[in-house]
Order: structure tokens, then sequence, then C-alpha cells
């Protein structure tokens, strides 16, 4: 009989962790996982964070970051568990066989060296094939994965970051191994830049037969991807099968919930008979060193109770404008009006008021909170500089404003370290709230939580606004949670805005073409998306040619 | 104009900028000092005409500002003057003195750099195991014994009790390379133990830094050796931080090693230097002051000139 290419038979992983003067401990990460990989198939691996998706994919290369490692149970690759391999044989396994390709490209190439010589280093090594034929093959896959095939003479910091993550993908299939782990190769892209990443890799496999596991925490993305899904969670499977059964017909409640999860959606409110709370008026703005402008004339109104959502890829000024408006990057041109008055351009000339009433919530939440403060420190810290409470007044505040964000009383003496992602980002917004602002700018507070837990904070949110009153200047590159939270959009591109207004006019044709291929760049869970997308967009290029 | 020569091109700016600065202050320190060069030289009972005469005769009659652009001038032609002492002429002594300083550096840059690179690998290939331990030991006892102490010591075995080397170092010109290599192996032997230990932890420090790096584990799941993944993945992104530490321990190594040389009585700098000290002889002092503070801004610029030409962002702008 056939060995399966991979394996898992009760897979456990854990991690030991020793402190100073204590007896070490065990942590289990993995709790017994079974699945089946066969040749040239493809297997989602799906689950939120912590789920152990990556410490199993890293698994089948036999390796754990830091102290993880595989405690117990099997892990087969081509019949053979790689546990009992000689350090010898393990280094034939990785790089030869089994081959990963990581999430962020940009930090898994190394500065000092061309990106020729990074792809053709595992041919060379294993002595798979001489240097001129790994070179060979490596312009071979930069063709295929639609890359300039002069790009292996340069060095990681020259290329962008859709490149980047596709040299890594032609650096994995370049020893021409068996079994390829991609771990979340597409997270930190752009939407647009996503799709052609997933088209090129997704054919590229499927050429070169190659099986693959496909870890994600996006449904969306899985579903174009994948023969097979497992999905995870905490460690423990929930459940799996093909594709098509788990997207239609899943068995369990979790999948259901994660299949369903829907966006909470905010009616549009109407724009007419309101002044706005905070105006834009031509602002254009630069970093020092660099001789163009960063924002180029940008005029945004934000009424009050509403929401205007500034939708964007990285690079598109939408942070920058962000940074203008709180009077940390003060314009080089054009004027910000707060409640009908001139906002002085830097932070140091405005009033405390002024500071107050405009608030920001960071994408990060770790680190915008000091880590040594506990979280009645952090939320007491504003009530104290802008109302001056004290004592009980201030306690009673601070737990008045934890419920408000849905947090109990058992909070107040925790640490950051101590709380959640979706815990640290309520803190942070209760932190905001302290001030009693009138505009929040939300600095993408949801891109780093996982899809359940975001949705969560977007309806908390909501419900604060209904509540409040109080308006939100969301900014994100993600279109559904300006579905989601919006009142008005604005679309920037390259510091521009293109297109601005009510949220029912921007997201209904006609559309301008950037904003048409951002709205059908957003993957959908439907299996097949992918290519009928691309299809029709050959088609509109061919007609136009 | 490239960015990186435009760098270099600053780098060396500076360097001047700072030699010119280190020259008025060495300059400026001297005349602080007290008592009169011209009493000093001629002694209490000398009649005030004979002190204005030598003052006269040492341009001490002059403006500051005057002697400092007189003293610089003939700097740049090779002239640092004569000793107040001796009457000897500054710039022969020193080029003599210079040359058995270099001499004795190199030797030991040559031996204790390449081997504490390699100590430094080492102990990062295997850390937290026992050649890491050992090297770590041996590297810690040598830095904490004062080099003074650390010169007796080896003279004492080496020379006194095994009678393989000569206890003092003498050299002259007569001497082949060989037979200078022989007299100097005792203190290159304490300038290597010296300095070891310093470049060598750094260096592992350096390298582990970038061992959490992603790209290294990337180079792990590739397969390769521990050595090959040091070598060709960490290495190439920690010259810089390495080239600093040693170019650090090369001007120890030519302005540092007074104390060597007066234990092994060898004809170096730091021996001219103590020598004059203790004579006052202020032309010779200053003289050594700036050819020390040259030498550590020219290594020091060097350092950074590595630094920026190791940088590949720098190197290769987008």
């Amino acid at each position: 009989m056939n060995a399966h290419l991979l394996e898992a038979r009760g897979l456990r992983i854990g991690a030991t962790l020793q402190r100073p003067g204590e007896k070490p401990r065990t942590f289990e990460i993995v709790h017994g996982v079974d699945f089946t990989l066969e040749k040239g198939k493809v297997l989602g691996l799906i689950g939120e964070s912590g789920a152990g998706k990556s410490t199993i994919g890293l698994a089948s290369l036999n390796y754990g970051r830091g102290p993880v490692e595989i405690t117990g149970g099997e892990m087969k690759v081509n019949g053979k568990n790689v546990r009992d391999l000689s350090p010898r044989a393990l280094r034939e396994l990785r790089g030869r066989v089994v081959t990963y390709v990581s999430q962020s490209a940009a930090a898994s190439f190394n500065p000092s060296l061309r990106l020729m010589q990074q792809v053709t280093e595992a041919c060379v090594r294993h002595d798979v094939c001489s240097r001129a034929e790994a070179q060979e093959r490596a312009l071979d896959l930069f063709a295929r994965l639609k890359l300039p095939l002069s790009i292996g003479d340069r060095y990681p910091h020259q290329v962008s970051g859709g490149q980047l993550q596709r040299v890594m993908t032609a650096m994995a299939l370049c020893p021409r191994p068996d079994l390829v782990v991609f771990d979340e190769p597409t997270t930190a892209l752009d939407v647009t830049t996503q799709i052609d990443v997933l088209a090129a890799i997704k054919q590229t496999i499927a050429h070169m037969g190659v099986g693959a596991l496909y870890i994600t925490h996006d449904l969306a993305v899985v579903a174009q991807m994948a023969d097979h899904i497992m999905v995870l969670r905490d460690g423990q499977m929930v459940e799996t099968g093909p594709t098509e059964q788990i997207l239609n017909a899943p068995r369990e409640r979790y999948t259901r919930a994660l299949i369903s999860e829907r966006h909470p959606l905010a009616m549009e409110k109407s724009a007419t008979g309101l002044t706005p709370l905070l105006s834009l008026r031509d602002v254009s703005a630069t970093y020092p060193g660099i001789r163009f402008d960063i924002l180029k004339k940008v005029s945004l109104d934000v009424l009050p109770g509403q929401t205007l959502a500034i939708v964007g890829e990285s690079g598109s000024g939408k942070s920058t404008t962000a940074r203008a408006i709180t009077g940390l990057m003060p314009p080089r041109a054009g004027e910000i009006f707060f409640e009908g008055e001139r906002l002085p351009d830097r932070i140091a000339d405005r009033s405390r008021d002024q500071l107050r009433k405009l608030q920001l919530v960071h994408q990060m939440a770790d680190v915008a909170m000091n880590p040594r403060h506990t979280v009645a420190k952090l939320i007491g810290r504003p009530l104290e500089y802008f109302f001056g409470l004290k004592g009980r007044e201030k306690h009673e505040r601070v737990l008045e404003l934890l419920h408000d964000v849905e947090l109990g009383e058992e909070f107040l003496h925790r640490y950051p370290a101590e709380l959640s992602g979706g815990q640290k980002q309520r803190v942070c917004i209760a932190r905001c709230l302290a001030a009693k602002p009138k505009l929040i700018i939300c600095d993408e507070v949801t891109s780093a939580l996982d899809p359940l837990v975001a949705n969560g904070i977007l309806k908390l949110l909501l419900n604060l606004q209904a509540r409040e009153g109080v308006s939100y200047l969301f900014i994100t590159h993600d279109l559904a949670v300006v579905k989601a939270m919006a009142d008005s959009i604005a679309v920037m591109l390259r510091g521009e805005v293109v297109r601005y207004g009510q949220k029912s006019r921007v997201l209904s044709a006609p559309f301008d073409p950037y904003t048409e291929l951002l709205l059908n760049s957003v993957p959908e869970t439907r299996p097949g998306w992918l290519e009928e997308t691309l299809n029709n967009r050959r088609l509109e290029t061919a007609d136009q040619c | 104009m490239h960015p990186v020569l435009k760098l270099l091109m600053q780098r060396m700016a500076l360097g001047i900028l700072l030699l010119i600065a280190s020259s008025i202050l060495i300059f400026c320190g001297t005349l602080v000092l007290p008592g009169d060069v011209a009493q000093a030289v001629l002694g209490q009972s000398a009649t005030p005409e004979a002190l204005a005469n030598l003052r006269h005769d040492l341009g001490l009659d002059q403006s500051a500002v005057q002697r400092y652009f007189h003293w610089v001038n003939g700097i740049l032609h090779g002239d640092f003057g004569k000793a107040l002492s001796n009457g000897a002429d500054i710039s022969h002594s020193i080029s003599l003195r210079l040359g058995n300083t270099l001499f004795l550096a190199s030797w030991a840059a040559a031996i204790s750099i390449p081997l504490a690179i390699t100590l430094g690998i080492l102990s990062v290939r295997f850390r937290n195991r026992w050649p890491d331990r050992v090297i770590s030991i041996f590297a810690l006892a040598t830095t904490s014994v004062p080099e003074f102490i650390l010169a007796y010591l080896v003279m004492f075995v080496v020379a006194v009790k095994w009678r393989w080397l000569p206890p003092v170092s003498l050299i002259n010109d007569t001497m082949s390379v060989g037979e200078k290599l022989q007299a100097t192996a005792l203190p290159v032997l304490v300038l290597v133990l010296v300095v070891l230990a310093h470049m060598m932890r750094m260096t592992r420090a350096a390298i582990l830094n970038v061992m959490e790096s992603a790209y290294i584990e990337t180079a792990v799941l590739k397969g390769l050796t521990g050595f090959q993944v040091i070598l060709s993945h960490a290495l190439p992104n920690v010259i810089a931080p390495i080239a600093n530490v040693v170019i650090l321990n090369l001007a120890y190594l030519v302005v540092g090693v007074v104390a060597v040389e007066v234990v092994f009585v060898y004809p170096g700098m730091g021996q001219y230097l103590v020598d004059h000290v203790s004579k006052r002889d202020v032309p010779v002092v200053q003289a050594t002051g700036l050819i020390f503070s040259s030498v550590y801004i020219l290594l020091n610029t060097m350092a950074d000139l590595i630094g920026i030409i190791s940088n590949p962002r720098l190197r290769n702008p987008k």
C-alpha cells in the first residue's frame, strides 16, 4: 500500500517552560489531531489564532518555535515519522521534501543576500541539481508566478510585499518538494494584491502536482485554495471534510458560526441638515525628506453621531490622514476645522479641551498600553487628567466605563498581558471613552483580531454610537468592515480621495475603475470565485484591447 | 551621487573635523598645565635674560593662536619640533617608536581577530553547551585580570620558569622579522589574551541577536546545517557590529598598550610617552597625544565606513 504524503495520528504538541526557581511546566498546544493528506492535494487548516494551525504546519518539518516540540503521537511524511529521523535525515527532509512559506515574506528573507541566491539555496545545498539548473528552475517559476525575470538580482528590500510573497513561493517550489506548508501566505497583503498571489500559487502548485497544507484564518481564502478543510479550535479538530461539504453542510456548531459570521450592519443615517463636526479642507501633507506630497488636497467631513470610513490599501495615505487630524503630523497646507473652529496644526498648540474631544484607538492594542499599568490605572488616567476625578468617584466611573465595553469588575486589577486581544481593544476603547470624546479615530482597530472577536468589537462600537452619539472616523483596508460601519465612505488611492459620499452611493454602480477593482477583489466563500473573477478581468482587458 | 558615496564622504569630513578639534584640545591642554617650560628647563637659578632668550627661542613670547598655527603647520610638514629634555627630533623618534608599536599591534591583531571571531561562532553554534561554557569561562578569566598582572604572570611562567623566551622584548633594526617575532612573542601573547575576550563575547552576542530572526528560521527550514546557517545567513547581517568591536580593540592595541610595553621594556609609543610625561616634555606629549587621537579617529571612521558599506539597504537603494 502506498503511504500517505502526510499523516498525523494522535499528534500532540507542547511547550516546556521553566522559570528560574520553578519546576518545568509543560503546556499542551495541540491535543491529539488526526488527518491525512494525499500527494497533489491541498488541505486547508482553518481556525482562529491560538488554534494551533501554524504549530501543526511546522510539525510536518519537525520544527517548533522556541520551546515547542512534538510530545506525542505520530507525524508521518511519506510513511516515515519525522520524530524518528536522525539530524541528518531531518535536514534532508527540510527544504527538499517539505518546504515552508511563511506569513511575513519581508521578514523571512535574509536582507543581506540577493533573492536568486536564497531561492536556489535549498536546491544547491541538498545537491538536488546544479546551481545553473536551479537558476533555470527559479526563472521558470518566476515566469509562472508572473514575476519579472530579473527579480533574482535584487535584494528583499527592493521588492514589494506581493512580489516577495511570490518569490517565497518560488523558493519553496524550487527543489520540487512533495509537500509545501503555506502559513497564511496572503494575510499581510492588500486585497487587490492577494487575489493575484492566490491565483499564482494555486496554478503553480496544481501544475507541479505538489501537496500543500494551506493555513489561514480566512474561510473565503481557504475555500478557493483547498480540496479538503480541517477546522481547528484550541488545538483540537472540530471537523474535517471536503471543501464543498464543510462550506455547504457543516456538522459542527463552531463551523457554522465561522461560516455564517455576518458583520453587523449599520443603517445609513441621513446627512441632510447637519453641520460637520470635523472638516478637512485641501489638506496636503508630507514626511520630512520626501519631495512629493503623501496627502494631496484631501477634503472630508465627519458628521455628528455618524461614521466616516476611509478605505484604501497600504500606502494610500489613510493613516497619514489620521496623523494630520490628531496633530501628530502637521499638514503642509490646508485647514482642519473641529466644531466650526480652526484646529491648530500642531498637537502642542491645541487646548486641553480640543485634545479631550478628539481621541484615537490604535490597531495594536498591546503596544498602545503601558504593560506595567493595571486596567484600573489605564482607564483612570484620562479621568484624572481631563476631569480631575479622584478616589471613589474615579473608581465608580472606571467601573461604569468597563461596563460600557462589556467587561466586568474582575478586570480592574489585571495587566495588559493578562488580557486577550479582544479584551485589550475593549480596554483601549474604554480609556478613549473616559475622555468623553466627540470624535474617535479608529485606526484599523479590528485588523489584528480574529473574525468573531472583531465582530464583537464592531457591535460594541455601533451600540456606543447609538447611545452616546459619538462620531467615528474609521480607517481600514477591510471592505466588509466599511460596509458594516460606515454612513459615508472615502476611497483613497496614492494620497488622493478617489471616491467619496454616502455609503449607498459609493457602493453602487457606476464605479470608478479602482473602487470596482477593490470591491471585486474581496474573496467570497464560494469555491470557484477566484477563477471566475480572474476570468472576468481577463475578458474585460481583452475587450479593451 | 550614489547615497553610499555621499555618506562615506560625510563620515570622512566628520573625521577630519574631529581631528582638528582634538588637535586644538591637545594644544590647549598643555597651555593650562602649571609652570613655565623655560623655568622648568633652566632651573630655579636661571637669569631673567636667559629665560627671555629661551622663551623667544621656543616661541613662547608669541600668542597662543600663533603658536597653534605654527605647530600645526610644522606637523603638516612632518615636523613635530624638538624634545625639550634632550633636543632630539621628535618626528625621528616617533617614526621608530610608532613602527615598533604598529608591529606589535598588527601581530596581536592578526592572531586575535580571526581567533575571536572563530571562537564567537563556535560558542553560538554550541550555545549553552560545554564548548560555549569553556570559551566563556576562559574569556571572562582573561578579561578580569588586569593586563599588567597578566603580563607578569606570563613572563613568570614562560620566561622565568620554563626559560623559553627572554623576559624583555628588546628589538632593533638589525634583527630579522623572525627574530623580532620571537622577541615580541610574550607581549603579543598578553595583548591577544587582553583583547580576545571582548571581541569574542561581542561576536557571540551580535550573532545571537539575529538568530531569533524569521530569516534564520527560513534557513533552518531549508535543512541547512548549524554552521551553514550561522556562516551564510547570520554573519552577513552582523558585519557592522563586529567591525565596530574589532576596530575598538585595534585602537586599543595601538594606544592602550602602555602598561604592557613598560612591563616588557618594549621601545614603543607607550614607553616613549611615559618616559616624557615624567620629564614634563610638553612637545613630545602633544605629538604622541595627537598621533594617538588620529589613530582612534581613523579607525573609528573605518568602522563607520564598513558599517555603511555592509548594509545592503544603503548599498542598493530602491
